[in-house]
């Protein structure tokens, strides 16, 4: 197989190659357009701020790209974000490919922002979670989040309900870390690995 | 629900555990990956590793072992121990770590937590402070191992460490440390009170109600602890089944 993951210095990268080479999976990093589409699935992984990661994105060109890509996509905490339409983080413009608006936490006794840690996967509707039970944790750190609407797959509550999961077509992603997440991450890594 | 987190600390020299590790079943017990490995199956929600390593070399063992724990671990790990530059910490992420803690470095030239957040962003960025109590000036931070007042107030500097973009926050209590009375819930308590990013208590576990103690007093988001784990006094899941008779969220 195939696997393409999205090199734009979003961090974070090398613990998903390893996460990949656990499976017994050799995966190349790559900025390049002729690999990216050439590839079977691609991983798009991202930490960090969202206005300078689209910065790097316009400037290899990969915001025209990759709302053209067809093949299985998943995009990793803030490469989830970034395939929304908007971001309050810097007021981003994000890659328009999932129509929801990203906001920050808002602030809330006991709720500390970033919201770090393991919490519990809930409405879990879709093939990435096969496998998986409803209350199964994985491993978050973000301070802005992606509202649940239609385009929700798995939701996490911190205190509302967020997407913890979103798809439209080919592109999946999660806010969550599957590559930190134990034997739960490692499950829906390879659950999409099959799609 | 989010859950409380627990956090073995692993001190790091030249590349190995130091501390007398005494784990039945541990081939070698001086193996950081071997020991991380087996706390993430017990089910350790992270890892801390901190290099106390005085040496030249510091640096590329450091990253080297970082690189060897990413490459076998899949829980989140922090890196602390004499980090002080920008290329320190690009270097540790760039290998695999998940956050990096700071200290000294942040003490010395506060700018520097800005100059990591903006360029890393906050959530892999934990200011580390080492309090210590005393009857004039209540809890102030300490350095070089407890032994230097810097003169400033605990609860001040963690708030300053959170407004320059900390994404946390690790509160070790010198006085406590080492004891096993307990953690020091009167300041963990005022630092989480006072700042909006997560806090992990450390110094003074030494039973599973200490941990309960600090999650429901003191408001810690995360317990972290050394030798009661390392020499097998308190399990990691005898005390997250603890913890969940005890009414706290915890991950099992």
């Amino acid at each position: 197989m195939n696997i393409a993951v999205i090199d734009y210095k979003g961090g974070n990268v090398q613990s998903v190659l390893f996460a990949l080479e656990r499976l017994g999976l050799q995966a190349t990093l790559t900025a390049d357009h002729n690999l990216i589409r050439g590839a079977d699935k691609i991983l798009f992984p991202g930490e960090g701020e969202a206005s300078s990661a689209m910065r790097e994105l316009r400037a290899q060109g990969l915001d025209q790209l990759l709302p053209t890509l067809t093949q299985p996509f998943l995009g990793i905490c803030l490469g989830m974000q970034l395939l929304g339409r908007h971001s309050q983080e810097n007021d981003a413009e994000l890659l328009g490919i999932l129509p929801f608006d990203v906001v920050r936490f808002p602030e809330a006794a006991g709720y500390k922002v970033p919201h770090m840690g393991w919490n519990n996967l809930q409405q879990l509707r879709s093939p990435l979670f096969a496998g998986l039970r409803e209350e199964d944790y994985v491993y978050f750190v973000h301070s802005y989040y992606a509202p649940v609407g239609d385009y929700t797959i798995a939701e996490a509550a911190y205190p509302a309900p967020f997407s913890a999961a979103v798809q439209h077509e080919n592109f999946y992603a999660v806010q969550f870390h599957t590559e930190k997440s134990g034997p739960v991450g490692t499950r829906i890594l390879e659950n999409f690995l099959k799609l | 629900m989010l859950t409380k987190r627990i956090i073995p600390c692993l001190d790091i020299k030249d590349g190995r555990t130091v501390k007398g590790v005494r784990f039945e079943g541990l081939r070698d017990a001086g193996d950081p990956v071997a020991l991380a490995a087996r706390y993430a199956r017990e089910g350790a929600d992270e890892l801390v590793f901190l290099d106390i390593t005085a040496t030249n070399q510091k640096r590329t063992t450091l990253v080297a072992l970082v690189r060897e724990v990413a490459r076998e671990l899949d829980i989140p790990f922090t890196v602390g121990g004499g980090i002080g530059t920008v290329q320190d910490v690009e270097a540790l992420l760039l290998n695999g770590a998940d956050k990096v803690s700071i200290n000294s470095a942040a003490l010395a030239r506060p700018e520097l937590i800005e100059e990591l957040a903006r360029r890393f962003g906050s959530q892999c960025i934990v200011v580390a402070a080492d309090t210590r109590y005393n009857e004039a000036d209540g809890w102030q931070i300490y350095t070089r191992a407890g032994t230097h007042n810097t003169g400033r107030d605990a609860v001040q500097w963690c708030r300053e460490a959170a407004d320059r973009g900390a994404g946390e926050i690790l509160l070790t209590s010198m006085s406590n440390d080492g004891t096993k009375d307990g953690f020091a819930l009167d300041i963990t308590g005022a630092v989480s009170r006072a700042v909006s990013v997560p806090v992990v208590a450390s110094g003074g576990a030494g039973s599973l109600q200490d941990f309960t103690n600090v999650f429901q007093q003191a408001q810690a988001d995360a317990g972290l602890a050394a030798s009661i784990f390392h020499f097998g006094e308190i399990g990691i899941r005898a005390l997250k089944e603890h913890l969940r008779q005890d009414g706290i969220p915890v991950r099992l």
